[in-house]
């Protein structure tokens, strides 16, 4: 089962709610249909975000996936430790694989964003 | 391999243990495959540091017989079959007229009036079809056995180690590209040192009910010594690593043998006489051919793709035709056709990554050797 305590997209990631900001990541699904991640590449500190624009890329051996933000908002830091070592998105993909926190320009969009329970659903549907 | 009902993928007798393994099974060439168990990368280690296990029993498996059968090969493949006596395995190709390959194959020679090609997934019919197009003479018989057959390949330093301890044939006298026939955890089998990988290894042809028991023991047999069953994902960077052409991809009906790289299975020996794209391929291999399949190196972040443009200056002048992260060397590699002119090793282009110009490098191949 995925954390409960975080909303999830169609795209397959996960947003953490720390305050005013989001903490980002691709889900454990997510990870395992890219199979080894080879490549990450993630925005610079300071860039605005609007909700579905690309901000980064994953590539595995054999797969290549565009990253989408969320929700709207401004990039306040990123995981600098991830495109030295893209293996940890296969090895932990809900913690020391996160990817970067935004700073929300809407909290209220979390609200639109699916929970682990109705993800799970979503994963199943999709994989049939 | 077994024929399913019409339009559904068609399966090896070793797909359900895949299922079972956990294998990620994906679609190729008509077929449920898997292309990963545990992991790309560490599968494709493991070949290259212990061994893998390799089911490719959608290969196919066309059958020559007859007196007339050695002439008949050398009236269609690009080598010399005279070059092999019984026992021995040889890399060649089925030819079109303009020098470029229907298919590239490998012969096996049972005994002067038998012969087994060994053929790809894809194009198992249409070689067929092909071969029987050059109307074999008299004395010579084709038969389609794919189905008869499943392959199991059995790849890297320790392979022989492993096999041997399942079978009585002596290995050590199993030299490259030979094979030899015997029992193999206890059912007859043709054992051939080939492979596609790069390393050491075998390749093992047995009957499609006896598979599933010699994959087992063979699995059995090589735990303690770091054998892993290996998909087709590692297959394919594995091959690569070797610089070894995939069908489709690095040579089709439009790209020569010698443009390929491969002019070294083509002969031009008087005693093999004509044959479809000797006169292109003789010319090509006394002037040079006007573009060369290189290797290179991605010298930017990002991997260069199989269909991804080639740039040299602002000019697209093709595209890659196979490129992976290649996990044994920790590089971004790929191969690509340059005009000849521009194909030296050193030469600089750029891959358009996804819109973005990142320079590669013309390197030596193969990328990867592996020590004797």
């Amino acid at each position: 089962m995925d954390p409960q305590d975080r909303r999830y997209t169609k795209e397959h990631e996960w947003i953490l709610v720390e305050g005013d900001r989001a903490r980002v990541g691709i889900t454990d699904y997510a990870q395992k249909q890219l199979g080894d991640v080879v490549f990450v590449e993630l925005p610079a500190v300071g860039r605005k975000l609007n909700a579905h624009e690309v901000f980064g890329t994953v590539e595995s051996v054999k797969a290549v996936s565009e990253l989408f933000a969320p929700l709207a908002g401004e990039v306040v830091e990123v995981n600098s430790l991830l495109p030295n070592a893209p293996e940890k998105l296969n090895q932990d993909p809900y913690g020391a694989a996160w990817m970067l926190v935004l700073k929300m320009a809407d909290a209220a969009q979390v609200q639109a964003l699916m929970d682990a329970a109705a993800y799970a659903a979503y994963v199943q549907s999709e994989s049939k | 391999m077994e024929q399913g009902p019409p339009g559904a993928a068609r399966k090896t007798p070793l797909n359900a243990l895949h299922r079972e393994a956990g294998a990620k099974m994906v679609l190729f060439g008509g077929w449920d495959m898997p292309v990963e168990y545990a992991g790309l990368i560490s599968e494709h280690l493991a070949v290259r540091q212990a061994a893998g296990l390799f089911d490719v029993s959608h290969m196919g498996q066309l059958e020559v017989t007859g007196d007339g059968a050695l002439a008949f090969l050398q009236r269609v493949t690009s080598n010399d079959v005279a070059k092999i006596g019984d026992g021995q395995c040889q890399y060649t190709a089925l030819l079109l007229p303009n020098g470029a390959p229907v298919d590239d194959v490998v012969l096996y020679r049972f005994g002067p009036a038998r012969f087994l090609l060994v053929v790809n997934a894809g194009n198992i019919e249409k070689d067929f079809d092909w071969l029987r197009a050059q109307s074999p003479a008299g004395g010579c018989q084709l038969a389609n056995r794919s189905d008869e057959f499943a392959l199991l390949a059995l790849q890297g330093p320790r392979a022989q180690e492993i096999l041997q301890a399942l079978t009585a044939l002596p290995l050590e006298g199993v030299k490259y590209y030979h094979f030899a026939q015997g029992q193999v955890a206890g059912v007859d089998a043709v054992v051939s040192r080939t492979g596609y990988t790069g390393e050491d290894g075998f390749e093992i042809t047995i009957a499609p009910a006896a598979a599933p028991a010699a994959w087992t023991a063979l699995l059995e047999q090589g735990r303690d010594k770091g054998l892993v069953p290996a998909g087709l994902g590692a297959r394919d960077t594995l091959r690569l690593e070797a610089r070894m052409c995939l069908y489709g991809n690095d040579i089709d009906e439009t790209t020569t043998l010698v443009e390929a790289g491969l002019g070294w299975i083509v002969s031009l020996e008087e005693h093999k006489g004509d044959f479809p794209g000797r006169a292109v391929l003789e010319a090509q291999k006394a002037a040079g051919p006007p573009r060369r399949l290189v290797g290179f190196e991605v010298m930017g972040r990002g991997i260069a793709r199989h269909g991804y443009p080639v740039q040299i200056g602002e000019r697209v002048i093709g595209a890659v035709t196979s490129g992976t992260y290649a996990p044994f060397l920790k590089k971004n590699i790929g191969l690509c056709y340059l005009p000849a002119a521009k194909a030296a090793v050193g030469t600089e282009f750029a891959v358009d990554i996804r819109g973005q110009r990142v320079p590669a490098r013309v390197v030596p191949t193969p990328f990867y050797k592996r020590a004797k």
